[in-house]
């Protein structure tokens, strides 16, 4: 199952657990899972149907342009970042 | 606007003529009215040598002259180092030495090598640093721009002799 | 030098003339402040003399009755934001915020800050009518101060602002406060991580505000026409953010708004966020006629988007055989006016050179009544790197470790997780440590009494985003490749190199042409060390594109199916062995069928990251605390470097930036908040006397995820140059310098023992 790391500001919500496996084929089914476990979660990442603002998915290390729409494979690693932006 | 006055100055070996007013640089003057728009603004206190033209033989930041103290001036811009539509031997330097990014500050450097080199045909590596340091560079580090200068010196050598 | 067997490539790794070349040597090329427009006027801005007020009112009476004045513009005539948060390409815009940057509404929040425009027939005019216009403000106690801006009784700049983090809950708090965002990282157990530690050394440092310091200033000269259609001229390093910026400030469509790219002077970052557009923008519309703004140097300095000051605490933790066990930071960056430092880039850059198997990280973002920060190459990385190389340094000491042996004993690598979480792919931060080590310079001893030598080491992530270009071949055999990439330092040749190797022809064969917004796919920002890389990936699709199109064609005039025909360098090849070269093939084109066009974007490809490492030597004057630069040497991992020339050029010129943020550059602010020193005479960036060659060395561990194995060069090498002078300083004169700018005063007062205050 794809394994979801608990960004420290969740812990209120999701203790003892900085990383959960969470059933999903793609980011937002993955939320939609974790809101399911821990009910709350989906609005910290989310505003409506797209990620909060400044938020970024990682998906297997790399950045996904897609947000909450991009795939995702049965052994994936999802982080949420700050979003990156560069001079 | 009243208060301007006629100013004739040879610009680029060909006789210009233009109204200025007394409170206008001679980088405005060069850009605004005479459309010579390669010489370029930094800072407009003479602190970063974009502007840099050729006043009667010297080096000078435009942005410090008055369009009306180039009376009777003979000045060269950037658009008059080579007139015959090849480029010279610094231009050619700079471009095959990759001595330019942004290409901002390119024409400033161009100007005050002229006046380098016309001074001094073969500088050393630290004539040119202090010749060059009052032209601001922010991409290059410079390191390319002080070998463009020295192969231009070494090229302007091999043609005039 | 290469670190493994390396394609053997016909373009790439060339070093031809870049394409704009001859303009810019011959003052040709046209950058923003040379565009004239028939009937155009010239604006200019009235901007706050003081860093925090209440502005009580504005009278622009005067000002609109002088003769030659077209039109005056107050925050009234900018359009209310509302709370609108906009995704801007390059990250989350509160537009509230970003509409009161460029137009102060009820308060201003630094010394610069706009408060009111004028267009008139020319600039004189329009700077007279500037000083008629009255504006009376009620002051308010500046925050100037990092650390006590956090503090809860501090004046509030935004009464808007609450504090944020990834995943905290979204805040129904009443308590307003400075510290806009709050960042936490942690990996494994920081307190075992220390508690196995030997060594621990644990150091505080600040660095002060600095500036890109681009030599050409802000410009924009704007129409509004009569049908509502925008069209903007401008120095920009984004046009697609500039125009969704401009449309978003004005209300308008995206659609309505064209921005043509002029030429750019520089950027570094700081040409990405709008300022003067929709001012000329509004003006435009209230007199019907274009207006252009230019900024002053001193309006560059106190009001656009300088890099934060920091106020960081960094501790490392390493056993005796030199293994690193823990690290913990502590980091906190001056937003400026408003929210929107690279915080959390710089939480995720601190420990990212090594393999750390315990980390905690924390960052705040904190306003303070300076101007609006911005990116500034390798946003947020090089404040980082200054604490956390300078404590590697110090664990080298202790522990009698060569500073190139602890780094490639725990250097990062693939497969490393790093304290933000994510795992590495491959990346090539041990090559650039071992190109050091080896290094002429390296093996060279450094002799003289207050000589030193100082290693550092940096890391960028680099972005991907997105590119559009299109190619068109041409009946001789050239091809004209449009793209919408702002070229700043050569990379309409690099796209173009990319193109040509695809194609096997040669670069000069390319004619590359940036565009305005409505002739090209949508593109990202130049930035984020992307261009090379993405549009490059973008060239290369628009090429493979082509490719098939010339086999179809071939395959017509052969009189066979298009499968039968062959790429191959350059040259179709058909099923009977016929040949015929690119250029022999365009010239037929016209006797066989549509136009040969080919399209190509990017977006879903991330890099990998870019590390380097430095070396410096340094001299210093003991009676004067001056620190001259004796020899530079640079290793850095470019993938593969496109072309080498201008993979150098950004490896200097980063260094360069660097030098000049580690020894000289800082915003000097008295305690009402104006800054000092608003010119480039008392802003002091390098020049050509202060600085020494720079070697490069260029390491290429190809990246994966583009087809040649592009990496982005652009802004790592500005990272390590302050951690890598303030070491070779404790090399010299057995002192730590913890604070940027290292400038003489702060040296001599470090060796002599006394306090650094000024």
């Amino acid at each position: 199952m794809p394994n979801v790391f608990i960004p420290p500001s969740m812990r209120d919500l999701i203790p003892d657990h900085s990383v959960v496996s969470m059933q999903g084929k793609t980011v937002r089914a993955v939320i939609e899972q974790l809101e399911r476990s821990y009910p709350g979660a989906k609005d910290r990442l989310c505003s409506g149907e797209t990620l909060r603002p400044g938020i970024a998915v990682t998906v297997d290390g790399a950045i996904t342009p897609l947000g909450l729409l991009q795939p995702i494979g049965e052994n994936s690693e999802l982080h949420f970042l700050p979003a990156i932006g560069g001079g | 606007m009243s208060n301007k006055r006629v100013v004739t100055a040879t610009i680029n070996e060909e006789t210009a003529e233009f109204l200025c007013e007394p409170r206008q640089t001679l980088l405005e003057v060069l850009r605004d009215s005479l459309n010579l728009t390669g010489t370029k603004e930094g800072c407009s206190n003479g602190n970063c040598g974009a502007c840099t033209v050729i006043m009667n033989g010297h080096a000078v930041v435009s942005c410090l002259v008055l369009g009306v103290e180039a009376e009777g001036a003979e000045i060269q811009t950037i658009e008059g180092v080579s007139c015959d539509g090849s480029l010279n031997e610094v231009q050619s330097a700079f471009l095959e030495g990759a001595a330019l990014q942004c290409g901002i500050c390119t024409p400033g450097f161009i100007m005050q090598t002229e006046a380098l080199l016309a001074e001094k045909s073969n500088p050393t590596e630290d004539d040119i640093r202090f010749y060059l340091a009052g032209n601001l560079c922010r991409c290059t580090g410079y390191d390319k721009i002080v070998r463009a200068v020295m192969a231009a010196a070494e090229q302007r050598q091999v043609t005039t002799g | 030098m290469s670190t493994a067997e390396k394609p053997s490539y016909k373009v790439i790794g060339t070093r031809p003339i870049r394409h704009d070349g001859v303009d810019k040597v011959t003052g040709r090329a046209l950058y923003g402040a040379d565009i004239k427009l028939s009937r155009m006027l010239y604006g200019a801005t009235v901007r706050s003399p003081h860093a925090h007020a209440k502005i009580v009112r504005i009278d622009t009476s005067q000002a609109e009755l002088m003769p030659g004045v077209r039109a005056v513009i107050t925050s009234e005539d900018v359009p209310e934001q509302g709370d609108r948060v906009v995704e801007l390409g390059e990250g989350a815009v509160n537009m509230r915020h970003l509409a009161a940057n460029v137009m102060a509404r009820e308060k201003v929040l630094y010394k610069g800050h706009v408060v009111a425009a004028v267009a008139a027939d020319d600039v004189h005019t329009a700077e007279e009518a500037c000083a008629r216009i009255e504006v009376e403000y009620e002051t308010l106690p500046p925050v100037l101060d990092l650390l006590k801006a956090m503090s809860a009784d501090a004046p509030i700049l935004n009464d808007d602002i609450r504090t944020e983090s990834i995943g905290s809950a979204p805040s129904g708090s009443d308590q307003q406060t400075n510290v806009a965002k709050h960042f936490m990282f942690e990996k494994g157990d920081i307190k075992q991580g220390f508690a196995d530690a030997d060594i621990i050394v644990e150091r505080t440092f600040d660095t002060a505000m600095v500036h890109q310091g681009y030599i050409e200033p802000h410009n924009a000269t704007a129409h509004w026409n009569a049908d509502d259609k925008i069209t903007v001229w401008m120095s920009t390093q984004g046009t697609f953010s500039a125009r969704q910026q401009t449309a978003e400030l004005l209300l308008m469509p995206v659609s309505s708004v064209k921005v043509v790219p002029m030429e750019i002077g520089g950027g570094f970052g700081g040409k990405i966020s709008v300022y003067l557009t929709p001012l000329a923008a509004l003006l435009s519309k209230k007199t019907g006629r274009p207006v252009k703004i230019l900024m002053s140097r001193t309006e560059v300095f106190e009001a656009t988007g300088p890099t934060p000051g920091s106020h960081m605490r960094v501790k490392l933790g390493a056993k005796s055989d030199g293994t690193l066990v823990a690290g913990e930071a502590w980091i906190a960056f001056e937003a400026g006016a408003y929210t929107g430092s690279p915080i959390g880039a710089a939480c995720m850059c601190v420990f990212a050179c090594y393999d750390l198997p315990n980390g905690q990280v924390e960052g705040f973002d904190v306003c303070v009544n300076k101007p609006r920060t911005n990116a500034y190459r390798a946003p947020g990385s090089t404040h980082v790197a200054m604490a956390t190389e300078t404590l590697v340094d110090e664990l080298c000491e202790k522990l009698k470790m060569d500073p190139t042996e602890f780094r490639i004993k725990n250097a990062a690598g693939e497969g490393t997780r790093r304290v933000d979480g994510p795992v590495y792919p491959r990346i090539g931060m041990v090559e650039t440590v071992e190109a050091i080590r080896d290094s002429e310079h390296y093996k060279t001893t450094l002799d003289g009494k207050f000589c030193g030598r100082g290693v550092a080491s940096g890391f960028w992530f680099n972005v991907g985003l997105k590119s559009s270009v299109s190619a068109t071949v041409n009946s001789d055999g050239t091809v004209a490749l449009v793209e919408g990439s702002t070229d700043i330092g050569g990379t309409r040749t690099s796209i173009a190199m990319q193109l040509a190797e695809t194609l096997g022809i040669a670069a000069e064969d390319v004619n590359p042409v940036v565009v305005d917004t409505d002739s090209i796919g949508y593109t990202d920002i130049t930035g984020g060390s992307r261009v090379t890389f993405s549009t490059g990936i973008a060239a290369i699709n628009a090429a493979i594109s082509i490719q098939e199109q010339m086999c179809q064609r071939a395959a017509i005039l052969w009189e066979t199916d298009a499968e039968n025909v062959r790429y191959e360098e350059g040259h179709l090849v058909g099923p009977s062995d016929q040949r015929l070269s690119f250029r022999e093939l365009a010239e037929k084109l016209r006797e066989l069928g549509d136009a040969v066009v080919g399209y190509g974007t990017s977006g879903s490809e991330t890099q990998g990251g870019a590390f380097g490492t430095h070396c410096v030597d340094v001299e210093i004057d003991p009676e004067l605390g001056k620190v001259q630069i004796l020899r530079y040497t640079i290793a850095q991992d470019a993938g593969t470097a496109i072309h080498p020339s201008y993979v150098e050029g950004q490896m200097q010129g980063g260094v360069v930036q660097g030098i000049g943020w580690a020894l000289n550059e800082e915003y000097w602010y008295d305690e009402q908040g104006e800054m000092h020193n608003p010119t480039f005479l008392d802003y002091r960036i390098p020049t050509c006397y202060d600085v020494p060659m720079i070697d490069t060395i260029i390491v290429e561990v190809p990246d994966p995820q583009h087809p040649y194995g592009v990496r982005g060069v652009g802004e790592v090498p500005i990272c390590p140059p302050p951690a890598a002078i303030a070491n070779a300083i404790y090399d010299a004169l057995g002192i730590r310098m913890t604070e940027l700018p290292m400038a003489p005063h702060r040296v001599l007062a470090a060796y002599l023992g006394r306090n650094t205050d000024d």
